[in-house]
């Protein structure tokens, strides 16, 4: 059933919320000003809230079913964490309160601050960026700084391999940065002799994604950060797949400079249909000082009987503010509650039974599905949606098939160096029957794709809409709806 | 917990892995650094997390418990129940973004309203789905006036009457090119209402100039002018609008502004210190392929059906990698949404009459204040819309503690961004304020002032 637009539901002389009269003496407004028309819908309360009810059951979500998305780590976002970031000691606070109304929000950002370096491995954190792209442009840009401040201006370009998320080049070239692709070896790692290739003074850094987007722990790894390191780069990393080794490995450790952290992936919080996400950014001892501009501290330490006076610093070679105000706050609050919930010895679980959905998938599938690089995987994996014996039949055929077993597809093609890729990553929230139901129902679709493959094609069946013509939207570009 | 995997279901996994023990699933990790010690508290139960969170945030002060006249670019608007209760569908909330759109028809046909919302609100013929918050759109809208000019002209003007953190996130954003000169925003320009010094800067050199409506001190400003001799340098200009003013007032799309971006957060979005917000982001057709970011647009089915899809997909980094203009990738969806269910509950006349009440009250309360002995109404010859600059007798921050024993937040400290303004201080009223708030204030200023 097609859903009429709001504007299509507006009958002229409806209102939903109705506000006070005015209490105070009438003024006029500035008449130079003043709207001609407000074309805003009009509609009683009951029909909005329908309205918006009758979408949300338009939608696929994590609350209804198994969402394999590789890359996306579509792990359960936890109830609790919806309503904790909703107290009002924390939604109903103005972000430039005076510091002391407001030393719960600041000891709940400097103890996430410091549990992230703790998870992560890193000296310093900022929680101000909003996604994980824009923790990489906060990375990036400290990069540039810190060569910047060290006269290495000649420092102009950015290894990334070609199994990237395509933020990296974007990233990079946004900031001014020459970007050079890796190639990937053989077994999907780093291709070793290519990077040391490319390593001379003109080298600022390597944007590395561990493990990688074929989920594929780099063999190499350490070698790599020794490579780069010795030619004068830094390491990013992207923390896009960190869910695979919380609590396993820190990437600090490895020898990784910078990090960002993807508060919407590894730790809970919701996608919200894209976005809002959190991208903290952690960083090694050396970039401590190159952070956005203000991280939380103690600004008084405590005594036995009062706590400590949290308050704002500044990191002397800060890149400046790369947002306003606090950063997501409302999401890391859900993250603290999230990392609170697991502790010390919870965490290494979350990815342990990650990469054990994967593998298990991994092992049921692979002698249906080919598998480009044969290894044990991380947190997830990719295989080619083809098959010699059915001609025609490609991955997006078996992504929308998925659909009709009420399962939401996997990626497809991506990384771009598998082709008709579909990258599938269970997270470690889904069970033993879930993953059996899914994989009966690719092992199923693999059969239909010789013996019906036009039930493919024509797939999905039953969902509010089929196949969408994107070449349509493209060329008439609607992109708004006409007035009521 | 959030983990379902009974020991006997590990044990069927490991076994059809072919591996005797979950850990040997790392074995390629340095075997050094795998499974280090956490120096993190012990785990907590639910109803123990909820207790401490519980105690966290009573450890605030907000704005249920102070009466707050802090505004700065952030507004303590009522929210109807009815938003957030939507906001909680699982449906929603937990859904990716809608790359899939025969399962994400919700989402996608939501963002459609909002982008339709978005242009009927500031005038304009195209928004995309949103960017970060006003900060990082105003970045965005510097970088579309780069490429769209081609990187040929080097001169961008911003108006020091723009959000003092807006032109800080645009300086850090352009920090790397060596073409983006962010100019305009010097004391020397100053804070004119007439523009003049900011106007005679524009030459043909200039790719943007930007300015804010109404402006950080709250001023409503003719900007014809301007938008008319940057448009005869051949720049861009780029206005950043609080939304709320657009119930009553001219939208910038009807001046000739080329951008209209701004912060969301006034349009049913909680303050939650600071976020998640909602950049809004708007355009005249012009620019329609610049424009970074996600967009909705309507289809068809295979079936011949009315559907709604991402499109010029082309535009973004996953499909152009550096050749993108932007590195954007998630957004703020949700509170896209928010803004949308709010738009649409309050309505035409809702709407209104929040952005009628907010001037109504903070013209009531600037007449009260600017009364007090001592305090006068700085830029008070300037139309202006819910918030103004009061010039105190005494010192801001001290004026400001000594109100805190009323328990109220008397607003921002403009001599920390604004030398020339020391001693000022602006103050934000909304719908949300009474008469008898109002009053409150007065007393409590007469009363601290006369100590």
């Amino acid at each position: 059933m097609t859903e009429p637009t709001i504007f299509e539901l507006s009958s002229t002389g409806r209102q939903g919320v109705r506000f006070p009269a005015s209490d105070v003496p009438e003024v006029a407004l500035p008449s130079a000003f003043s709207r001609k028309e407000l074309p805003l819908p009009e509609l009683a309360e009951n029909e909005t809230v329908r309205h918006f009810t009758r979408l949300s059951q338009k939608n696929y979500a994590i609350d209804l079913g198994f969402y394999p998305l590789g890359s996306c780590t579509m792990k359960y976002n936890p109830k609790i964490n919806e309503a904790v970031s909703r107290l009002p000691g924390f939604a109903l606070t103005h972000p430039l309160q005076p510091e002391d109304t407001v030393q719960g929000n600041l000891y709940l950002m400097y103890t996430l601050q410091e549990w992230l370096k703790e998870i992560g491995g890193f000296a310093g954190v900022s929680l101000q960026p909003a996604a994980g792209a824009h923790g990489e442009l906060t990375g990036v840009l400290i990069i540039q700084k810190y060569h910047a401040h060290r006269g290495d201006t000649q420092r102009t370009r950015i290894l990334i391999p070609d199994s990237a998320h395509g933020t990296n080049p974007a990233t990079s070239a946004m900031s001014g940065f020459e970007v050079v692709p890796l190639p990937s070896d053989a077994r999907g790692n780093v291709d070793l002799e290519a990077l040391k290739g490319l390593c001379d003074e003109r080298l600022a850094g390597l944007m590395l994604t561990n493990p990688n987007t074929l989920g594929l722990f780099d063999e190499n790894v350490s070698e790599v950060i020794e490579i780069v390191h010795a030619a004068g780069g830094l390491v990013y990393g992207d923390g896009a797949n960190l869910n695979a080794l919380l609590g396993v490995l820190r990437p600090g450790d490895l020898g990784f400079d910078i990090m960002h952290l993807n508060l919407h992936k590894t730790f809970s919080t919701p996608h919200g249909g894209g976005g809002p996400g959190s991208g903290p950014v952690g960083v090694c001892q050396r970039l401590v000082d190159y952070l956005p501009d203000p991280v939380v501290a103690i600004i008084e330490p405590g005594t036995d009987e009062m706590p400590p006076l949290y308050g704002y610093a500044h990191p002397a070679r800060s890149i400046g503010r790369v947002k306003s105000y606090n950063g997501h706050f409302g999401i890391l609050v859900r993250a603290y509650t999230y990392i609170a919930m697991h502790g010390k010895n919870g965490l290494a679980n979350i990815a342990e039974k990650a990469v054990l959905n994967a593998n298990y998938l991994l092992a049921k599938l692979k002698d249906s599905y080919h598998l480009p690089y044969d290894r044990r995987c991380m947190h997830e994996f990719v295989v080619e949606g083809q098959w010699a014996d059915a001609p025609g039949i490609r991955a997006i055929d078996i992504a929308k098939r998925l659909i009709d077993y009420n399962f939401h597809p996997p990626t497809n093609y991506f990384p771009l160096i598998v082709h008709e890729a579909l990258m599938i990553e269970p997270t470690e929230t889904e069970s033993l029957e879930t993953l059996d139901a899914f994989v009966d129902a690719m092992l199923k679709i693999a059969a239909e794709a010789r013996e019906n493959p036009q039930l493919l094609h024509e797939a999905p069946h039953n969902s509010p809409v089929g196949r969408c013509d994107e070449v349509r939207a493209a060329k008439q570009l609607i992109l708004r709806a006409p007035k009521a | 917990m959030f983990t379902p995997h009974t020991p006997k279901d590990v044990e069927v996994m490991l076994n059809t892995i072919g591996i005797g023990k979950v850990e040997d699933l790392f074995a390629e990790i340095p075997e050094k650094y795998r499974f280090p010690e956490l120096k993190l508290p012990p785990s907590l139960t639910e109803m123990e997390a909820a207790g401490e969170l519980e105690s966290i945030a009573n450890a605030n002060g907000s704005t249920k418990s102070l009466l707050s006249f802090l505004g700065a670019g952030a507004y303590d608007h009522y929210v109807p129940a009815a938003v957030d209760m939507l906001l909680q569908r699982g449906e929603f909330y937990t859904a990716y973004t809608p790359y899939q759109p025969e399962i994400s028809q919700g989402t996608l046909q939501a963002i459609f309203e909002y982008q339709s919302l978005v242009c009927e609100l500031t005038g304009m013929d195209v928004a995309n789905a949103s960017h970060y918050d006003g900060a990082t759109a105003a970045a965005e809208a510097v970088i579309l006036a780069y490429h769209h000019l081609k990187g040929k002209r080097t001169k961008f003007l911003i108006s020091r009457a723009v959000n003092p953190q807006y032109r800080e996130v645009v300086r850090t954003y352009t920090q790397g090119s060596h073409d983006i000169f962010i100019q305009g925003d010097d004391p020397e320009t100053g804070l004119d209402a007439s523009m003049e010094k900011l106007i005679a800067q524009i030459d043909s050199n200039t790719a943007l100039v930007m300015v804010q409506y109404p402006d950080f001190f709250g001023r409503v400003i003719d900007y014809k002018p301007l938008i008319a001799a940057a448009h005869s340098a051949g720049a861009l200009v780029a206005v950043a609008v609080n939304p709320t003013v657009l119930g009553v007032l001219t939208p910038p799309g009807e001046i000739g502004a080329d951008i209209v971006f701004g912060e969301g957060q006034p349009l049913g979005i909680p303050l939650s210190f600071g976020g998640p917000y909602l950049g809004i982001f708007a355009v005249t057709n012009d620019l329609l392929r610049k424009i970074s970011g996600r967009l909705v647009g309507e289809t068809v089915d295979n079936a011949g059906r009315l559907a709604y899809v991402l499109t010029l997909t082309a535009r973004e980094q996953h499909i152009r990698r550096e050749k993108a203009s932007s590195n954007i990738c998630t957004n703020q969806g949700l509170m896209a949404l928010a803004s949308t269910i709010y738009l649409s509950l309050l309505g035409k006349q809702g709407f209104e009459a929040v952005s009628n009440l907010c001037y109504q009250k903070a013209h009531y309360a600037a007449s009260q204040i600017s009364s007090i002995q001592g305090y006068s109404q700085v830029f008070s010859d300037q139309p202006f819309f819910h918030e103004f600059v009061i010039r105190s007798p005494q010192p801001v921050d001290h004026l400001l503690d000594d109100l805190r024993a009323y328990d109220i937040l008397g607003g921002y400290n403009l001599g920390q961004d604004y030398p020339e303004l020391e001693g000022c201080l602006l103050i934000a009223v909304t719908e949300k304020i009474s008469k008898e708030d109002i009053d409150l204030f007065h007393d409590a200023l007469v009363e601290v002032t006369h100590d």
